[in-house]
């Protein structure tokens, strides 16, 4: 039979319950979820057509949180757009800010001491446990389970006191200079990372037996939002995403940056790339992520937190400042014009708690980029959508956002 | 290294310069050989997932827009930089990638959308960020940073209250830098300070 689509409102269905002649049968409803809806994390808006339960085709639209920030990169000196790279994926904003900081900093070709690079390991890992503690316990709530959710943002604020003590902010860090850390870490901090780092394994625990064989939990992921191998490298996807695919990438490993090369850990791939792989693999990621914070403050460097050398690029202390004129000058000419950097292409990413954030700076000299491109890795993990919601029960969709986990201040940028 | 990399490409597909680069390989290639070349690095030479497609505009010169690609190779691990100049620099096109990579699709709506770029052969090029109706490019450098007035694109919200989408307000901020020029405009300030000898200030 050939099918028409027709737009019905909440009034239309009201008049058809009471009473109308069933006229849906044989046409095809279309449905708009979005972009205001809890369960798509933010400002995505679907337009869906269903054939009674089952999705038929499905329109993603994007841009409502678009505020031009490669416009705005174009503007500004590179350390004036630190914070801008906070509100990219807003969930893990200190792993942005090392990103965008290390990109800046190959086009200068300038290495960062060993503490440095340290305090910076410590920040992506623990916005990795961050973003994916949140993750898991959206997802349980979005496939019915409110409990996990309760378990896991416990753990995140206890996160969000570190990131405090660490950075002078909760959400927006802007820790990173280019050069740099904003300043050390302070008295102690480490002892309080150790402890958290001892209490969110029981924690994961708890969120294993609540989910990992709950019978409910898997009938509603496992053989759900599943993507083939070819399809996951085709669309793009990375990160967690693209492991539970059964494609071992990450960046940590094959491209490694920081010195991870130094640390011992797994990556978790996947089989089925489905749902209920996408959980376990951020699961088991925060499990490895305590692993090298562990390792990582064990052998803790000494040393200087910014790279003392770049005298055009990390702006001098404070204290110097005040009572040398040549700092002052330096002091001066950053503020003003900026951390001086060549001029060249280039591009960096690093595996971020979402995929691999990207970032692709043409520079012409100067304080100044003359083109930043950000890659965002939601906005690949959802080209995806398209593909693989026709087909799924229409209650599927709730679990198959929930699994991708995307943020949409980085894909709309 | 790059160099022996580069050596090896050049011996197979002999359109193909070396671009200048802070880190990985860059080529630049021409526009129609631009499929082809991508068709066989994906099926020979293991450069499987395309990464990014983006442009860049620039300005004055000729060709005005690059369009630039980044592949990655998830068996090698080998990063690969694509550059390819547009040769109009009024109507820009390039041939699209959509067929042999998927993620090329909403990337080359992106770049269609943001900076101007018409992709031949795009299934569906439609913008993605900005609202369909929407008449400017906003990336391309001849486009001011606080925007342009533009009719709202919601018709029925724009009858009854007669609002438009307007430039933002720039008063006190942000700060802003601008990339070359002498010190005295490059270092940052509130955009709408900037008036000097040549430009005037602007009136209320």
């Amino acid at each position: 039979m050939a099918t028409t689509t027709k737009e019905i409102s909440i009034g239309d269905l009201g008049a058809r319950s009471h009473g109308a002649e069933p006229t849906l049968q044989g046409e095809t409803m279309a449905l708009n979820v979005g972009p205001s809806h809890p369960t798509t994390h933010g400002v995505l808006r679907l337009k869906m057509e269903l054939d009674g339960d089952i999705v038929k085709s499905c329109d993603p639209v994007l841009g409502y949180l678009h505020r031009g920030d490669e416009k705005i990169a174009e503007n500004m000196t590179y350390n004036q757009f630190v914070p801008y790279t906070d509100r990219l994926d807003y969930l893990a904003p200190l792993a942005n800010n090392v990103a965008y900081a290390m990109a800046v900093e190959k086009l200068a070709a300038l290495e960062v001491p060993d503490r440095c690079q340290a305090i910076r390991v410590l920040c992506c890992e623990l916005a990795r446990i961050s973003s994916h503690l949140l993750g898991i316990g959206v997802y349980g709530m979005d496939a019915g389970a409110w409990t996990v959710f309760m378990y896991t943002f416990t753990e995140r604020e206890k996160l969000y006191t570190l990131f405090e003590e660490l950075t002078g902010a909760r959400f927006t860090t802007s820790y990173t200079r280019i050069g740099g850390v904003a300043r050390d870490i302070p008295d102690g901090w480490l002892g309080r990372v150790l402890e958290f780092c001892k209490g969110v394994l029981p924690v994961l625990d708890q969120v294993d037996k609540l989910l990992t064989r709950n019978r409910i939990f898997m009938d509603r992921t496992v053989g759900v939002g599943a993507i083939s191998k070819e399809d996951a490298i085709t669309y793009g996807l990375t990160g967690p995403n693209l492991r539970a695919c059964g494609v071992d990438l990450d960046l940590r490993k094959d491209k490694p940056y920081l010195g991870y090369e130094k640390f011992d850990f797994e990556v978790p791939v996947g089989t089925a790339g489905d749902c209920y792989d996408r959980y376990l693999m951020r699961a088991e990621e925060v499990r490895q992520s305590v692993s090298i914070i562990r390792q990582c403050i064990d052998q803790f460097p000494e040393g200087s937190y910014y790279a003392e050398d770049a005298k055009k690029i990390f702006a001098p202390q404070k204290a110097k400042v005040l009572t040398s004129m040549e700092e002052l000058i330096q002091n001066f000419m950053i503020v003003t014009e900026g951390p001086q950097i060549p001029a060249g292409e280039v591009y960096f990413e690093a595996e971020n708690p979402k995929g691999a954030l990207g970032f692709f700076i043409v520079s012409k000299g100067g304080g100044v980029p003359y083109r930043l491109k950000i890659r965002g890795p939601s906005f690949c993990n959802l080209s995806i959508l398209e593909k693989m919601i026709p087909g799924h029960y229409m209650t599927d969709i709730t679990v198959i956002l929930g699994s991708l986990d995307f943020v949409m201040g980085e894909c709309d940028r | 290294m790059a160099e022996s990399e580069f050596a090896q490409l050049k011996e197979r597909f002999d359109y193909l310069t070396e671009r200048e680069s802070a880190d990985h390989l860059a080529v630049n290639c021409p526009a129609d050989h631009l499929v082809g070349f991508c068709t066989a690095l994906r099926d020979e030479l293991g450069y499987d997932l395309l990464l990014d497609v983006t442009a860049v505009d620039w300005d004055a010169q000729s060709p005005r827009f690059t369009g630039i690609y980044h592949l990655l190779s998830t068996t090698k691990h080998e990063y690969l930089r694509i550059a390819v100049n547009c040769v109009d620099s009024i109507h820009p096109s390039l041939p699209s990638l959509s067929g042999v990579f998927a993620a090329a699709n909403w990337h080359e709506r992106e770049t269609f959308d943001l900076m101007g770029i018409h992709y031949e052969g795009h299934p569906d090029l439609r913008r993605i960020l900005m609202w369909d109706d929407y008449p400017y490019h906003p990336l391309r450098k001849d486009f001011p940073l606080a925007g342009i007035e533009t009719p709202l694109p919601a018709d029925d919200v724009a009858e009854a209250t007669n609002a438009k989408v307007l430039p933002a307000p720039m008063a006190g901020g942000p700060f802003v830098s601008s990339a070359d020029g002498p010190m005295s405009q490059t270092e940052p300030r509130a955009r709408d300070e900037s008036w000097n000898e040549q430009q005037e200030k602007p009136v209320e």
